[in-house]
Order: C-alpha cells, then structure tokens, then sequence
C-alpha cells in the first residue's frame, strides 16, 4: 500500500482514526463524516489539518457548508463498481469549489486512474508491491480525452479549436 | 461519414494498448477474472457458453465498404468465418479468443472501429435511424449529434461505471425509425412553436425483465444545450440509480421511484448549474463534424420510376423486392435499398465473410461505398440510382440478400438464445425458422402486410419481444423450452408493449399459433388496416380464441 501525491510515493502526514478510536492531540487526522458531526468542535480547536473520510452512500453536499475548514476529502470505492465517488469528486471541485486534497481510497483500481484523476481526484491509496511502478504504467495509459471535466486538462475538441496537433 | 482526425486515432490506439496490456496480466494471473471481466466488457468481450464473443460498435449504424471489408476479415482470421448484426447496431463475434482480441482490435482501430463501450455499465453505442440524412420527412441528420454524443460518452471519467448499462437513441424525423422510447434516453428532433429545431427529451425507457416506454423529461431542448443536459441526466442516475440489486438498476426502476417530475426537477437543478459553462463543445467543433455528414454530391438524374414500372411489369420478383425492399430517397433518381439478412433458412442478422465482402463491393458499386445496419438486423444501400437498381437486385439474389420481406412476418428480430448464449432459457433460432417454414408464400405474406415477430431465449428481451406486433419469449419449464406470446407491441412512434396471449406453447405449436393469430386478423381486419392496428381496435379475445380455442379464454392473464 503507498499513497501517490502529484506523481510520487509520499508519507502520509494524516492519520486514520476509526469512529472508536480516541482522536490524537497532535496531527492531522481523517476522521468520519459521523465523528465529525459529533466532534466537530473538538476537531476545530485543534490546529492540525483536518480531513473526511466518505462512504459512497455519503453525498459531499451533507459537508459543503464545512469544505472551508477541510484540507482532504477522502471518497471511498467500496468497489471498482461503485462509481458515484466520481461524481461527488466533480461536485466538490466544480460545484462546492473545493481545492483541497482528493483522495481515493478503498478498492482504487488503477485501469481507472484517469478516471479519477479526471474526476478531480489529485491523491490515490494503491494497493500495490510497487504502488510507484504501478501508478506510473496507468498514467501512461492515455494522453487524449474527449470531455471537459475541469482538471484544467484540455479535450481533443479544444485542441482542435486551437488548431494543435499531436 | 466522420473520420478519425490523429486525436480520434491516438485515442483509440492507447485504448487497444491499456486492453493489451490488462489481457497480458489477465493471462499471467496478475488480474483475477472479477478485476478483469468489467474491463473486458469495457471493450465489448464477453464470456458465452462456447467461447468469448467480441461485440463491436457501428456507431449510429453508419459504415463505409472500407469497414466492412474489415469486419469480413476479421471474421475470417479471427472468427469461423461470419459475424452476426445486432438490434443495436453492433456486429458480434461468437468465437474469439481472448489471447488474440488485442491485434483484432487493433486491426478494427485502423478502420475506425472499436468495442470500446459496447458493453459494461456505461454509455453504449450510439443508435441512430439508419435512413439517416437521405430521407425527406428528417428535420436534420441525426448523426451529427450521435457523433458528438460518442465523443462525449467515450470513455467518460465520470459516467464509466455507472448502475448500469445505458442506451442513447437520436431520431431527426417524426417516423421513428430508432425506437428512441425503448432507451434510457431518448432524443426526438421537433420543432418548437417559433420553429426553432430542438430535440424532445424521453427518458428511462427499456425493455428486459421490466419494460418500460420512456417518459418525457423535456418537452424541447435546444441543441447547443444537449451535452449539459445530458450530463445531468447521467449525473442525476449515477448519484441515485440503485446499485444493491443488477435487476433494479436502469434508470427507468429510478425514474418510476422517484416519479418523473421528481427526476426532472433534479436534472433541472443540475442543469441550470452546468449550462453556463457549456460542456466543452465549441461551436467550431460542432460545425468541423457537421461537415462531415455534409450529404455527397449527387449528380442530376431524371426520374426513372417509369422505367422501372417497365422493368417491374415484366418481372414480378422485381415488383415484389421494389415494393418491400426499396424506400424513397430525397434526390431525385436516387433510392434507399435494404439488404434483408432474413434469408429463410438462415440465422436473422448473421452474415458470411463472403458475403460482406461481396456487399462492400457492391456499396462501392452502387451505394458510393457507404451502407448502414439498422436496429431489424438488415443492411442499407443509403445511394443507390433508381436506373441501377434492377442491377443491383440481379447481383445481390444470388447472396441471399435480396429477400423481399422487409417489415414482413418473415423479417423477424431474433436473439442468439440458447444456442450461443449462456443467459438464455430457450433456442430463439429455431423458433425462427420453423416459423419461417410455415410462412413460404410470398403472395400471403404480402397481403398480410406489415407485422413484426421478435424472438428472444430469456427476459432479458435482446430480440425485443416486448415490442413486436407478435412478441415471443423463450421461458423454461421445468426443464423445457416454452414460448410465451405477446400481442400488440410496437417500437414505432406511439411505441406500445405487448399484452401477454396467454399460457406458454412448446415449440411445435408456436407457428400454428402465429398462422391462427394471422388468419383471425386477415378475417377481421377493415381494408388495409395493419395487424397492430386491427389489435388495438379488436383487442386480444378474438386471437385468444383463435389460438387456445374458446374454452381457455376465461383464463385470467
Ligand atoms: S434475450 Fe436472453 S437468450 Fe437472448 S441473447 Fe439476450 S440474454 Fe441471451
């Protein structure tokens, strides 16, 4: 297991505390949209970063109103099936205009790594011996996309109004 | 026609690169079979009873000689040597090896063609009416917007795993030719009360264990509107489309949950917030695809229909394949051709290497290389002169392709069933052809008129059971193969569902039933009234009677 950040394997500053777990003093912590209801004054005083972890059956609208005090919003894929963490990802980018972290966790399948990463998601858990090696062969997957999903990569329909070619 | 730009090509080609590589871990064992199957069906290969089968995508049912010739080789070096159309405008191959689906699909991305989508909880295929841009009643060429459709939904980041699979139809004239009330959306060009062009929107429309016509989600939206729109749709299904349960998953069990007015108000919210921002279609992009489907450049030709009366008087076979096969081009000289792949004793939709390659020649012929495949698992001639047709009918006798029966009882839908597929209650084939036996005189046939039979071996309703005039449904018995008829569907405009006729038959009662069903409607029928519509007037007693006798009419269904 690795997190890749920005194309890199990189420590993960946060940790994960389950809902019966006691929050730590220090550190920046992941805690659940549950305990965040609960603890959330808690959580606020503390001058760590903050992050959420959400089910797929946890729509980020429930937490738009907090995003301010939010650096990481983790979506989790309780199956590669499940695919309505892309359209929460896009919510929170496009709609609720979130630019902290985006984090994929749970079963994150790499054959669908540019689909998050179009989706806004911008971190990724990879279950992996080699999570580096596996990341770098998926994102090679693919340099040419057709839809404008507002990663700020631009589709083939934009490349051809600007007359560039591959 | 559109052609792949180096954008399209390159696209393509890392997708046969990714779907090699994912075979060659599948092969090694680094993916397990349930990691690899979505992926594989992402690129249209499935696992059926004998072997895998590979369905490609002709997208809106549009292709050129240059493609077919393709699919006649690919059905040579890779298959047994036939592939078999579908109703969703899709060739199949039933006997592929998955170690060998990476080189045939790069060889179909050389020609434009991919499986990418043609299966899997995603977008499908595009479908689209194949008289597309040559018929005079069209208000515009549908396929301009079933092009930036596909782009679109092309390995969408967003919509590739959806709850379920989801089908898109466009129609650009009032005939519905596409069946546009059977798909998750539906797209119905109108025009407002300012005649401005526009598309109705229908939504949540299917068939399969539950069938559904589409409801009216949007009385007219306009067109530089459409990728927002549809984006809320799709966005809208995949935040709420039950994924707990496969048989409750297609947007219409949502849209039916929630109501339509419910669903159209979430979409509306949705798409109020996303029109602004237009989704990435410049209008340069729309206008460099319109362009595309510019029609060809016709010559001046003289009416020839007197000629052809001519040719028709002396010749009855002629005459036959003239009325049924041959519809009305909107240049003069010119004429549509149906190639019917309802050869009697052959298998609906199947087609030998052979003969696609003898059909590209021909469409290079006589058609400026351009056919299309349409939803009734037939072939179409989009350009052919009136003064070639007499000619082309000679050539295409001989390859079985010129079988008068078009929209006839003998022109039947049939789903691969149980001699193929591994989902199927029943063998849809056979039923076919026995039917086929008992309907051989051409006369008859004729007189009956319109009348649409549709097979499918199991609910999941592939040969569109519940929308044929006669609609029959292989069921399993204990064991045994059973046929439940339905009466009265349609797919048309005015689409309608089949009411149940009543117990299921063993298959050698089944065409005594059809001819029963036939004889009562040609004794009750006023003038020249087709047999959906004598249904719908008479209702089912009158045909209950006929088939089960009168003591099993009191039956409840
Ligand atoms: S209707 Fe049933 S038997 Fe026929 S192809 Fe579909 S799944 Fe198979």
């Amino acid at each position: 297991m690795g997190l890749i950040k920005e194309g890199k394997l990189v420590n993960d500053p946060f940790k994960n505390v389950s809902d019966c777990e006691t929050v730590p003093a220090k550190g920046p912590v992941i805690v659940s949209i549950d305990q965040w209801m609960v603890r959330r004054d808690d959580l606020l005083k503390r001058s760590d970063l903050i992050g959420i972890w959400l089910k797929s059956d946890e729509h980020p609208e429930t937490i738009a109103g907090d995003l301010a005090y939010l650096s990481l919003v983790a979506l989790e894929f309780p199956s590669f099936r499940d695919g309505r963490a892309y359209s929460y990802a896009r919510l929170l980018r496009d709609k609720y205009v979130f630019s902290g972290e985006i984090r994929a966790v749970g079963d994150v399948l790499l054959d669908q790594l540019h689909f998050m990463a179009r989706s806004g998601f911008d971190a990724f858990e990879v279950e992996s011996e080699d999570p580096l090696d596996a990341y770098n062969i998926a994102a090679a997957d693919y340099s040419v996309w057709y839809q404008q999903t507002g990663d700020g990569r631009l589709s083939a329909a934009e490349l051809r109004g600007k007359g560039i070619r591959r | 026609m559109y052609r792949y730009d180096e954008f399209d090509h390159k696209l393509v080609q890392e997708r046969v690169q990714q779907f090699r590589h994912q075979v060659k871990r599948r092969l090694s064992g680094e993916l397990t079979e349930d990691q690899f199957k979505p992926l594989r069906l992402m690129n249209g290969l499935y696992l059926q009873l004998h072997a895998y089968m590979l369905r490609v995508n002709v997208p809106y049912g549009a292709m050129t000689s240059r493609q077919m010739r393709k699919f006649a080789h690919v059905a040579r070096t890779y298959d047994r040597g036939f592939g078999h159309f579908t109703t969703r405008q899709n060739i199949q191959y039933n006997w592929v090896k998955l170690e060998e689906t990476p080189n045939l699909l790069a060889e179909l991305a050389e020609v434009e063609v991919t499986g990418i989508q043609s299966s899997g909880n995603c977008v499908r295929n595009i479908t689209s009416d194949h008289y597309a841009g040559r018929i005079k009643d069209e208000l515009a060429d549908p396929r301009v917007y079933c092009e930036l459709l596909r782009q679109y939904t092309v390995l969408h980041p967003e919509f590739s795993f959806l709850p379920r699979k989801f089908k898109i139809a466009v129609t650009g004239s009032p005939k519905d030719r596409a069946a546009v009330a059977l798909h998750d959306i539906g797209l119905r060009m109108h025009l407002n009360d300012s005649g401005k062009l526009g598309f109705e929107v229908l939504v949540g429309g299917g068939q399969g264990r539950t069938p559904v016509i589409a409801k009216t989600i949007r009385e007219w939206l306009s067109p530089e509107h459409l990728m927002a729109y549809v984006e809320a749709i799709l966005r809208v299904y995949n935040l709420n489309g039950r994924r707990d349960n496969i048989h409750k998953a297609r947007i219409k069990i949502i849209v039916n949950q929630l109501g339509i007015d419910r669903y159209r108000e979430l979409v509306d919210q949705e798409f109020d917030r996303i029109k602004g921002d237009v989704k990435g279609i410049p209008e340069a992009e729309i206008q460099r695809i319109k362009a595309y489907f510019a029609p060809p450049e016709y010559e001046e030709l003289p009416d020839f229909t007197d000629k052809l009366s001519t040719l028709r008087l002396a010749d009855k076979a002629f005459d036959l394949w003239m009325s049924s096969n041959v519809a009305e081009h909107k240049i003069r000289g010119y004429a549509i051709v149906n190639l019917t792949l309802k050869a009697p004793d052959r298998v609906p939709g199947d087609i030998t290497a052979t003969a696609m390659d003898a059909v590209a020649d021909l469409a290079d012929e006589y058609s400026l290389g351009e056919m299309r495949v349409n939803h009734r698992q037939n072939l179409v001639f989009v350009d052919v002169k009136q003064m070639d047709l007499h000619n082309l009918w000679q050539k295409l006798g001989p390859l079985e392709l010129a079988t008068p029966n078009l929209g006839q009882l003998t022109d039947m839908i049939t789903c691969p069933g149980l001699d193929y597929c591994n989902l199927a209650n029943a063998r849809s084939i056979p039923v076919a052809q026995d039917i086929n036996k008992h309907f051989v005189d051409v006369d008859r046939l004729i007189a009956i008129g319109d009348f649409t039979v549709n097979i499918s071996g199991c609910m999941n309703a592939c040969g569109h059971h519940h929308v044929g005039n006669v609609g029959i449904l292989g069921v399993d018995k204990h064991g045994t193969e059973f046929f439940q008829l339905t009466l009265g569907g349609s797919s048309d405009e005015g689409a309608s569902l089949g009411d149940r006729l009543g117990r299921a038959l063993p298959q050698e009662e089944v065409p005594a039933a059809i001819e029963a069903i036939v004889d009562t409607y040609m004794d009750i029928r006023e003038d020249d009234e087709r047999f959906l519509d004598t249904y719908r007037r008479i209702g089912m007693v009158p045909f209950k009677e006929a088939v089960y006798g009168s003591a099993d009419t009191k039956v409840v269904v």
